[in-house]
């Protein structure tokens, strides 16, 4: 599985891959976990840039990570998403527990 | 004259698949010249339907995961069926959120996402025997909106 991670002041970036099911996310899920522990990140950023697609196994690794960013106090937003993975969020409420940045709202 | 067109598919239980089991029955139902809207629904409820019988049906052993994808009309029907372990109440396996495996992060809106991006969903299970879930969609309903 193809993810990038960039990791800045705390701050760690994930490039979600293109398509985000269950036969990645368990990957995801282990990678991000390993590296909030070992640089204790505070803000997590989930760019969804690359993304075309995503299911539920997709929000089941998004709504774990919350989890253990609340655990620490941290923050988690969402970004870049297509229509799709919008419509998936507020399908699944998703949009209600993470911080979702559009493009209008940074400028 | 109206379409009728159907096609099978069986492959083994392994995760690799879920993304050919969508692909492919998007490429399947390109005549239908289906919206991209229309298409990434079909795809989502696919991608739950062969997930469930991956994890829950075979719980990750070997297996093998059919589906059958038929065109009538304007209306397409999917039957995504495993020979697995089967589900004990369906009912609450259709409750969102609910799930049997929250140590494994599922969120618990597999049949939930099914039912928001296909116009019907049945499910037939037997405990041991295997589940079958039938998914309908109309395409094409442009007229509507």
């Amino acid at each position: 599985m193809e993810c990038n991670y960039e990791l800045k002041n705390g701050c760690l970036r994930i490039l979600v891959p293109r398509e985000l099911d269950h036969h990645c996310a368990t990957g995801l899920r282990q990678e991000t976990e390993l590296l909030i522990e070992a640089y204790h990140v505070r803000k997590l950023i989930f760019d969804f840039s690359q993304t075309e697609f995503m299911d539920s196994s997709g929000i089941g690794v998004l709504i774990g990570r919350c989890k253990s960013m609340n655990y620490s106090g941290g923050e988690v937003m969402a970004e870049n998403m297509n229509e799709r993975i919008q419509k998936i969020f507020v399908v699944s409420g998703l949009h209600k527990i993470i911080k979702v940045y559009t493009k209008e709202e940074e400028k | 004259m109206e379409k009728q067109n159907e096609m099978r598919l069986e492959f083994d239980s392994r995760s690799v698949n879920e993304g050919f089991a969508r692909v492919a029955v998007a490429a399947f139902l390109a005549e239908l010249n289906p919206t991209l809207d229309e298409l990434a629904d079909i795809k989502t409820a696919v991608s739950e339907a062969v997930t469930n019988a991956i994890i829950h049906g075979y719980e990750n052993e070997a297996g093998k995961v059919s589906l059958l994808c038929r065109i009538d009309g304007e209306e397409i029907e999917i039957v995504v069926s495993d020979t697995g372990k089967g589900i004990a109440d369906v009912e609450q396996a259709k409750a969102p959120f609910f799930t049997t495996k929250p140590e494994l992060e599922r969120s618990g809106m597999g049949f939930a996402f099914m039912e928001a991006f296909m116009d019907d969903v049945q499910v037939e299970s037997e405990l041991e025997k295997g589940t079958a879930v039938y998914m309908k969609k109309r395409i094409g309903r442009k007229d509507d909106c």
